[in-house]
């Protein structure tokens, strides 16, 4: 049985849940696909395993995968999650958000969910426009881009996500593609072990609403895209600002070790213990 | 060398203890079981978050103050999933900003329990000062068709015991509890006798006794509460906010949706009498009966005693339970008494319900105050005066 088809058979739940809603030549399912390929290969248990999302498009994916699953309310997924890793901590929390659940209304809770530290991991799905809801203008829409509600052009200027996790204190921050799949379950892999937050940018297509409203052609065309201006972490660092230009980085942005949010609170329930002694 | 004078602790079961509102709120939640706080400060509920702050590291609970009051109840919804009990405090502004996710808590069947120490408003309103004015938030205050338990404290005793009793309906219901309290109650220090922990009744939330296969998590059950089991118990299964069916999956099929809402109905409509908590004071023989709750509800005992005092035949109705609105109860008063005063601070919440059980005409005398003071015992006694 190739792999693909065993993965399918032990992940997805084959019950009720299928067909999902994403349109076709969506990067959602490619996204869905690293993530169970990911977890297949770490080994985890799936009872172990927490999917929580935010409201969304791409935050429709827990519900397709056998795990504990839970879709929340627009924008704050990571602090129900918050709640269980806390509760239960050896609980593997997964948060899958978009662009605009996460950096618009959930913008707030994911720059503390950084800096707290906990053991988490964020994958934000950027498609530079909100999907579920047709079409309008996200933080990380480009300046001059066109959407429902900047018919007129856009005149805000994007948020570099994985910039403002790294700025805002997270031990570990990659961005991929979902073009270069195959470095993504690598990333994401590497996310899930990191103790503390992690966060994996992945930049895929709208080419439904944000590439019909741009000219940006099919989705074959957007991935193209996708290929033609990510450039590896070490590569970028060879070339020159004017080379990186109209390029993003892929790859992991940055790993760093940070006193992590559970390990101090198990300290503060000592000193607390031994105060009452 | 002095010897250090022996003061009773916390942890005395026996010994009176001075404590207020917000102290006795945490005492009869940690008694209740419950091990997760997590909370954003506002006056006049910060104590609250401050003394779990104190105390749940002891008891190897965990305590978290979140970047907003949003943020607080998403992660107590979380914990709660993953099976601890859990709850939050706030006030007015914090307790709007917490109506979504209440609502997702009603919607997904999670049990918690949610202090509003309520405060003028609406907006910064009266920060240090108390109000009555969020009950019907309480009661509507989220979107969408959903049935809530409102509970009202008065005391420091309640305090401990309301709380108690909240998180059993909680649990026992799998819902969100509000606990209404009030900046006067928050803030004021009684004479407190802890309850030995045995004398407590403490319920806890039916887990699944079926193997996972077998698991049917939005399961329409004879009580119409599912078994909840936490995450990581090994019975996966979906929780969504959307309308589901009862493997918890998102449906819009008419009969499944119907299924739905009529379930979550019956689970509280059903059992409501269990729910409907409030203490007769004199109303058996009562001509004027008082319908109150909360901190007004200690200056109309006051006041019907003291009319008793003077020879006239006055009854307190005390509402604990404000939804389900307790209409068996207030109906019974009703129909015996030739008046009925409801005293209130805001401009008439309570008396409005009142108002739509009264089948018998009985006259409904309204008495508001919302200028950030308690209404008195005398202002009560006055309109009692007027009225006979
Ligand atoms: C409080 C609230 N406001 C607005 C909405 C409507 N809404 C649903 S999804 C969405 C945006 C989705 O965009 P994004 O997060 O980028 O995810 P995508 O659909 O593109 O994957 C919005 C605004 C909502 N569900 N809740």
């Amino acid at each position: 049985m190739p792999l693909t088809t065993h993965l399918v058979h032990q992940y997805l739940r084959h019950d009720k849940k299928f067909p999902h809603v994403w349109c076709p030549g969506c990067g959602n399912g490619i996204a869905l696909g690293a993530l169970i390929r990911s977890i297949h290969h770490l080994g985890y248990n799936r009872d172990d395993i927490v999917l929580v999302s935010g409201i969304g498009c791409s935050s429709r994916m827990p519900v397709y995968v056998d795990f504990n699953t839970l879709h929340t309310v627009h924008g704050r997924a990571l602090t129900f999650a918050t709640g269980i890793k806390l509760a239960r901590p050896h609980l593997k929390v997964i948060v899958i958000m978009g662009d605009g659940d996460a950096m618009a209304i959930g913008g707030n809770h994911l720059i503390h969910a950084a800096r707290r530290n906990l053991n988490l991991t964020a994958i934000i799905m950027n498609n530079n426009i909100y999907g579920m809801t047709g079409g309008q203008h996200s933080p990380t829409t480009p300046y001059g881009m066109r959407s429902t509600t900047s018919p007129y052009n856009h005149i805000e200027r994007a948020f570099n996500i994985s910039e403002l996790i790294v700025t805002a204190g997270a031990g570990f921050v990659a961005r991929g593609t979902v073009y270069h799949a195959e470095m993504l379950h690598v990333l994401i892999e590497k996310a899930i072990q990191k103790p503390g937050f992690s966060l994996v940018e992945i930049i895929t297509h709208c080419h439904i609403q944000y590439g019909k409203l741009n000219q940006k052609g099919t989705h074959i065309d957007m991935m193209k895209w996708q290929k033609d201006h990510a450039v590896t972490v070490e590569k970028a660092q060879k070339m020159t600002i004017e080379e990186l230009k109209d390029k993003f980085t892929i790859g992991v942005i940055t790993d760093q070790n940070l006193p992590i949010y559970y390990d101090e609170y198990e300290k503060v329930k000592q000193r607390a213990q031994l105060s009452e002694k | 060398m002095t010897q250090k004078a022996k003061m009773p602790t916390k942890n005395d079961t026996s010994k009176p203890i001075l404590i207020h509102g917000n102290q006795a709120i945490v005492e009869g939640a940690l008694a209740a079981g419950c091990r997760f706080f997590a909370g954003y400060p506002i006056t006049p509920a910060t104590e609250i978050a401050e003394s779990m702050a104190v105390r749940l590291p002891k008891l190897d609970g965990t305590f978290i103050q979140m970047e907003d009051e949003i943020a607080s109840l998403g992660a107590v919804v979380g914990a709660s999933l993953s099976g601890l009990k859990a709850m939050t405090a706030t006030s007015g502004p914090g307790f709007s900003l917490m109506q979504e996710i209440l609502g997702f808590a009603y919607m997904t069947e999670v049990p918690c329990v949610l202090v509003n120490v309520m405060r003028g408003g609406p907006s910064t309103g009266l920060p240090t000062h108390p109000s009555q004015a969020d009950v019907m938030q309480a009661r509507w205050g989220t979107h969408g068709n959903h049935t809530s338990i409102v509970l009202a404290v008065s005391s420091v005793a309640d305090c401990f015991s309301i709380t108690v009793t909240a998180f059993n309906l909680a649990e026992k219901f799998r819902t969100p509890v509000i606990i209404l309290s009030d900046e006067v109650i928050a803030h004021t220090r009684e004479r407190f006798i802890r309850p030995a922990a045995e004398s407590l009744e403490i319920i806890n939330r039916v887990k699944p006794a079926v193997p996972p296969e077998w698991y049917i998590p939005y399961e329409d059950t004879v009580r119409g509460v599912p078994p909840m089991a936490a995450f990581g118990d090994g019975y996966r299964y979906h929780v969504t906010g959307l309308v589901h069916d009862m493997h918890g999956f998102p449906t819009e099929n008419q009969d499944e949706i119907r299924a739905f809402y009529k379930r979550m109905g019956r689970k509280i409509s059903h059992y409501a009498a269990e729910i409907q908590m409030v203490n007769n004071f004199y109303t058996d023989d009562a001509d004027i009966t008082i319908i109150a709750y909360g901190s007004v509800a200690r200056s109309a005992l006051q006041a019907t005693e003291t009319a008793r005092e003077k020879g006239f035949k006055v009854g307190l109705l005390q509402l604990i339970t404000l939804f389900p609105f307790p209409c068996r109860h207030v109906e019974n008063v009703l129909h015996k008494s030739k008046a009925v005063i409801v005293p209130e601070m805001n401009f008439g919440q309570i008396s409005q319900e009142v108002k739509r059980v009264n089948s018998r005409q009985c006259p409904i005398i309204r008495l508001n105050r919302y200028d950030g003071n308690l209404i008195t015992p005398d202002e009560i006694f006055e309109k009692i005066h007027e009225v006979l």
